[in-house]
């Protein structure tokens, strides 16, 4: 909500702003508006049919079985693995993140899985390819991840 | 027949979908409405993303973009970043194709990486969400760390992709 507000805000003190600078532009921001959604319009299908297929299969109850019982260095790997690979809102991955903690996982495994969550993007790979070319992608999901690793040990020591 | 290959993958999508509904109608119907929720979450946000990309396309120039973000652009142009990136405007996904356009106008790799990971990682409202559920100890360390290492990742990522 805070989301659509705020962007909806942004957007109309803009176009009250364009328009009344120059008609003609503003026309043109929404013809080149257009395109830009044509070109990702195929991708954007693709990404939320295969952001259903994951958070179908991988439901919250399942991650929580799959890294709340186990415990040490495999639950952080599987939990970084799964971080990497789902795209779950922050309004449900913090709470479950929550619950893992205080059904015994450890602070390492939900760092995993909160940093690498955020921080990797699989499913959205396709869509980040399509705007800014393979080698960015997956030089910046790559180098996230081992990034998201190292962030989860630190936070384990310390806390 | 241009149609039909642009829309490949989401046909396998929706074969996958139909298998699913005769093997596993219960995940079916959960992934299926998961899908219509990301669905209506789309419908609003990506009209105005992609109208604002377009305004910014034609009202920009290109040497202010270099100014603010570009390679030149140092300890501000990464500030900048960082705080286009945690305002409180969408998912990931509409990140995307802005970055394309930023960098286009000549903002930096380094930059753009950091406006990126900003916008995934430490936006806002999500950081209000963590300081709820996992505590404010928690929340503060993940954020220093997570800001040292994309900055970190966009460095290495400038060095080695704009030498091209």
């Amino acid at each position: 909500m805070v989301t659509i507000i705020t962007i909806y805000s942004i957007l109309a003190i803009c176009l009250v702003f364009s328009f009344w600078k120059n008609k003609q532009k503003t026309f043109k921001a929404f013809k080149i508006a257009t395109k830009g959604f044509l070109k990702t319009a195929p991708s954007l299908f693709m990404l939320l049919g295969i952001v259903g297929l994951i958070l179908g299969i991988l439901t919250p109850e399942t991650i929580e079985r799959l890294i709340g019982e186990e415990a040490g260095f495999l639950a952080t790997g599987v939990a970084a693995i799964l971080g990497a690979i789902t795209l779950i809102p922050s309004l449900i991955a913090f709470p479950l993140a929550g619950s893992l903690l205080r059904s015994g996982a450890t602070i390492m495994t939900i760092s995993a899985f909160i940093t690498s969550l955020v921080m990797v993007g699989t499913i959205t790979a396709p869509m980040e390819i399509k705007s800014l070319g393979k080698n960015f992608t997956l030089m910046r999901n790559g180098l996230s991840f081992l990034g998201a690793l190292f962030i989860a040990a630190i936070m384990g020591v310390f806390l | 027949m241009n149609i039909i290959k642009k829309f490949k993958a989401v046909i396998v999508i929706i074969l996958i979908y139909i298998g699913l509904i005769f093997w596993l109608p219960d995940t079916a119907a959960k992934s299926f409405s998961v899908a219509v929720d990301y669905a209506k979450e789309m419908v609003f946000i990506i009209p105005p993303v992609f109208i604002l990309m377009g305004l910014l396309e034609v009202w920009i120039p290109k040497d202010k973009i270099q100014q603010w973000l570009g390679s030149s652009s140092g300890l501000k142009g990464i500030l900048i970043s960082f705080l286009m990136g945690t305002l409180p405007t969408g998912p990931l996904y509409v990140a995307f194709p802005m970055t394309a356009t930023l960098l286009k106008k000549g903002a930096s790799i380094s930059n753009m990486v950091i406006f990126l990971g900003s916008w995934a990682a430490l936006k806002i409202p999500q950081l209000l969400v963590e300081i709820k559920f996992l505590g404010v100890a928690f929340t503060l360390l993940r954020f220093v760390l997570t800001f040292t290492v994309i900055v970190i990742i966009g460095i290495i990522m400038e060095r080695t992709l704009s030498n091209k």
